[in-house]
């Protein structure tokens, strides 16, 4: 990467780690057989794939046979739920979702809506968390599924996935997360948490684009997403991703091995950002829980600016970070997230989310630091809402 | 996404601020949508001698407010209020679909600081520019 640029957007995507590339480059060109030939080029690939799945399943104390490839966190989403729901119709069409989860998880209970399901999405408080009162109340005797991510892309929030795991589990209900965000920042194991499906995308953790997986607990029946082949035990048709996979399980290995130092390493950087922010910028929030969030995560709304502003005189700097703010996307909307945790329109539109990654330093956070405070007080000298806000409380 | 002119403006924005004394004073769009922008004007014999402005709003927003101002300066009430949002989209190089409503706010601005003036100064008011924002939301809901 070019040294001036500063990559703070580790949420969004990692770059893959040099020796999970390096694990993955065999297969694209000289191992590249089909993993269903039965000739020993094939079979290789069989090898490596199988190995890949066993490597996987280890980290989440799971079984290699719940462990389903796919080709991205989206689709692993997308399977679960429709997969969950279409398969339990008999007993009812009633499902429970919260209402800060990503589009792969939001969009699918919108389109299962459309489709004569029930949804209730369940609120969360200012800092993002469900309330596991809530979904004990929210489950009815038809109620076959309740889908709450791990952890929040855009906030950080960790959820207290075993406590609301439990409470379907009691009532009957299957659970499912969306694990994108928290695998290879949390040490997810499948059956403390006693989840029956978890999905996991591998470009977050440092592995490559274009592979996912779902965990399909045993016993477990969804319906099938794509139909075709016989791959990957009849559930999901499609040539296995064989380097895709190989790049996941290695790159998720090495997470689970270094899960301490890098929990430290971010969350020195994050702690440093906070910090600094707070004593140097005048109205700023931090959105989310301040122990509770993900170690590399940093939301933060600046009172009186707007989002794209912000990124766009950031990037300027070489600083390339995310917003929650409406312009980036093309909808006038700002985040679903940051609404639902109370934040007004015309905060929620001034938000930042800086997302630190294992090769972000202290001297880039104190340049972070450095470039946001002058951004924010020339964004501001510009805002009609500062200039009433000065007006008003006589400044 | 951007042209250069609008990293320009943006970067760059001419007339930013507020003038003293303004002959008269625009404020459209709403938090809602992420814009509002506020335009300054002062005007003398009709003609528009400094224009100046304040924009909370995404990096077009403030393109298309900082190029306004510099299309409006110097032309009298009656020629400003003809600079179309898609003059001020072609003085950028264009915009991105999605930030259109952004030159559309620009255009309201200074009609409505131009309805101010106008109201101050005792014209006719019955076709004053009363649009409150930018954006499809205030078709359906009330602005905030």
């Amino acid at each position: 990467m070019d040294k001036n640029i500063i990559y703070v957007d580790h949420a969004a995507t990692t770059y893959v780690k040099p020796e999970v590339f390096e694990k993955m480059k065999p297969y694209f060109t000289e191992l590249f057989g089909n993993p269903s030939s039965i000739y020993a080029l094939g079979r290789e690939s069989r090898k490596a794939v199988e190995n890949a799945r066993s490597e996987i399943a280890f980290c989440l104390g799971a079984h290699p046979t719940e462990i389903y490839f796919t080709a991205s966190g989206t689709e692993a989403d997308n399977w679960a739920i429709k997969g969950a729901a279409y398969a339990n119709i008999k007993k009812g069409r009633h499902l429970i979702t919260s209402a800060i989860e990503h589009h792969a998880v939001l969009h699918c209970f919108g389109f299962l809506e459309k489709e004569g399901f029930e949804v209730t999405y369940l609120p969360v408080d200012e800092k993002g968390f469900v309330n596991p009162d809530d979904l004990k109340k929210a489950i009815k005797p038809d109620t076959t599924l309740v889908s709450i991510m791990f952890a929040n892309n855009e906030i950080g929030t960790i959820q207290p996935i075993k406590e609301l795991a439990a409470i379907a589990r009691e009532k009957g209900v299957l659970f499912h997360t969306d694990a994108v965000q928290a695998m290879g920042n949390i040490d997810v194991k499948v059956n403390d948490l006693g989840v029956d499906l978890l999905s996991m995308s591998a470009h977050k953790f440092y592995g490559p684009k274009g592979v996912g997986a779902l965990y399909i607990r045993k016993g477990v029946r969804i319906n099938n997403f794509m139909h075709g082949g016989a791959q990957e035990r009849n559930k999901r048709a499609g040539t296995e991703n064989v380097a895709g996979v190989i790049g996941m399980a290695a790159a998720l290995k090495f997470a689970y091995e270094n899960l301490e130092e890098y929990n430290r390493h971010l969350r020195k950087l994050s702690d440093r950002l906070i910090d600094s922010v707070m004593e140097r910028i005048p109205y700023v929030r931090l959105n989310g829980d301040r122990e509770k969030r993900l170690p590399g995560n940093v939301n933060l709304s600046f009172q009186f600016i707007e989002g794209e502003s912000l990124l766009l005189m950031l990037d300027m700097k070489g600083i390339q970070a995310s917003s929650g703010s409406a312009c980036t996307s093309g909808s006038l909307d700002p985040s679903h997230v940051l609404l639902a945790i109370g934040l007004s329109h015309e905060t929620a539109h001034g938000s930042l989310r800086i997302t630190f990654g294992e090769r972000n330093t202290e001297e880039e956070v104190d340049y972070i630091v450095e470039n946001l405070v002058e951004i924010v007080g020339k964004l501001r000298q510009m805002s009609p809402l500062y200039e009433d806000f000065v007006r008003k409380s006589g400044k | 996404m951007y042209s250069e002119k609008v990293m320009d403006h943006f970067m760059n924005p001419r007339n930013v601020g507020e003038i003293e004394n303004a002959d008269g004073v625009g404020q459209v769009g709403n938090a809602k949508c992420g814009d509002i922008m506020k335009m300054y004007l002062k005007i003398e014999n009709d003609v528009i001698v400094d224009a100046k402005f304040k924009t909370f709003g995404c990096g077009a927003a403030v393109a298309t407010s900082s190029i306004a101002t510099e299309l409006i300066k110097g032309k009298t009430v009656e020629e400003a209020l003809k600079v179309t949002n898609k003059a001020v989209v072609e003085a950028l190089d264009g915009l991105p679909p999605a930030k259109l409503h952004c030159s559309v706010l620009a255009e309201e601005a200074v009609a409505a600081a131009i309805a101010d003036y106008r109201r101050r100064h005792g014209y006719d008011n019955e076709n004053d520019h009363q649009c409150p924002g930018c954006c499809r939301r205030c078709e359906t809901e009330p602005a905030e």
